[in-house]
């Protein structure tokens, strides 16, 4: 399994890539920066359980925390609004 | 999908038909089983052209994911699939 | 003369599922029976298990710590049987307001709700619910102050949602069940909140 890089309260930016095969990094958060909310665990890699391969070694899997209006340049609710996300570690560097 | 511009949310529930019922059990215990892998199942959701994807209700795109899935992993081959579709077809 | 009677014809689609589960019978991997089970456990598996958690987290303090840190060991030791679910639980309060979605597809605490509603499942919800939460939130008929901040989740990866909504003043010493009768599926998803008996 991966070690865990980042921390509750860490700055992360999502890379901004639109490789081919099956992700669960949705498209609109790519690219946008957020802070950590947690670790969620070690899991495997969906990408490769896709792929009909085992997913191992386990990957870091962060909750993390947007503002909204950071991603829609257009958001008419609140300036606290949040979205919070699961990304695996290797989309994520820090910011 | 997330932020793609779309309408109102219908807020209405059909009735489950009892084939989608069974889709939806056969998936899990294809899942239970390790006869193929929900992320495998979504990956062959996705990869469905967009006018199929638009255009097919929920438990259709999950039975031809799992078709797609089992055939995928060599737990049933096009060729049994093709002759038990006919097969079923003329029974009616 | 046409025959005037009420046979249907299989579509493609109803077609290739008995194609595949009579391929999967004949070969010995699934039986007939277990299919039947499985349909007959998830038709009868509604949300009431959801609302018990609920109630009991807003009776015992102790418990309902026990749920924010691990939802998942915390129904369990209620003795609720949630095979795999990984269940994460995000609390109401008078500055928080939490919702749901799964833009990517439908992830939905199944196996502790049953079956996601149609709804929950629809792309314009999907699509909306990250972008126009309020909007969409009015469209259920819940309008949260600008105040009060909305944290909407999106059920990326193998974690599964569920909300603590805030207890509805005026129930003080209410029974778990009277408590429990107060949720719905929507207060769970965050579309809705419990009324109670002041509302």
């Amino acid at each position: 399994m991966s070690e865990a890089r980042f921390k509750p309260g860490e700055r992360v930016k999502v890379l901004k890539a639109y490789p081919l095969g099956h992700v669960r990094t949705p498209f609109y958060i790519r690219g946008h920066t957020g802070t950590v909310e947690r670790l969620c665990g070690v899991f495997p890699n969906p990408e490769e359980l896709a792929q009909m391969r085992d997913g191992l070694p386990a990957q870091p899997l962060y909750r993390v925390r947007f503002f909204q209006k950071s991603i829609w340049p257009d958001y008419r609710g609140g300036a606290k609004d949040v979205l919070e996300v699961e990304i695996f570690q290797h989309w994520l560097e820090p910011a | 999908m997330g932020g793609l511009p779309a309408g109102p949310v219908d807020r209405s529930q059909h009735e489950y038909a009892e084939w989608e019922r069974r889709v939806d059990a056969m998936c899990m215990l294809a899942g239970n089983k390790k006869l193929c892998s929900v992320d495998q199942r979504r990956r062959n959701i996705e990869a469905l052209p967009p006018e199929v994807y638009d255009n097919t209700a929920y438990y259709e795109k999950w039975v031809v994911s799992l078709g797609e899935s089992l055939i995928q992993r060599g737990v049933i081959t096009t060729e049994e699939l093709a002759r038990k579709m006919a097969e079923v077809n003329e029974r009616g | 003369m046409t025959d005037k009677g009420k046979y249907q014809p299989l579509s493609y689609f109803q077609l290739m599922e008995v194609s595949l589960r009579e391929l999967l019978v004949e070969k010995g991997i699934l039986t007939e029976e277990e299919i039947a089970r499985e349909v007959e456990t998830m038709r009868g598996r509604g949300y009431e298990r959801g609302t018990r958690v609920v109630a009991r987290a807003w009776r015992d303090a102790a418990f309902k710590q026990r749920l924010m840190q691990n939802g998942t060991q915390a129904c369990e030791a209620l003795g609720l049987e949630i095979p795999g679910l990984k269940l994460l639980v995000v609390e109401n309060t008078p500055e928080v307001h939490n919702a749901i979605v799964c833009t990517l597809c439908s992830c939905y605490p199944r196996v502790l709700l049953g079956i996601p509603p149609d709804w929950y499942k629809s792309r314009n919800y999907r699509s909306r619910m990250v972008r126009e939460p309020r909007e969409v939130l009015a469209e259920f008929g819940l309008v949260i102050s600008e105040q009060t901040q909305i944290r909407v989740h999106d059920s990326s990866a193998d974690m599964r949602y569920m909300v603590l909504p805030m207890r509805p003043a005026g129930t003080e010493g209410w029974s778990e069940e009277r408590l429990a009768g107060l949720v719905n599926r929507d207060c769970l998803l965050g579309v809705a909140v419990p009324k109670g008996p002041n509302d």
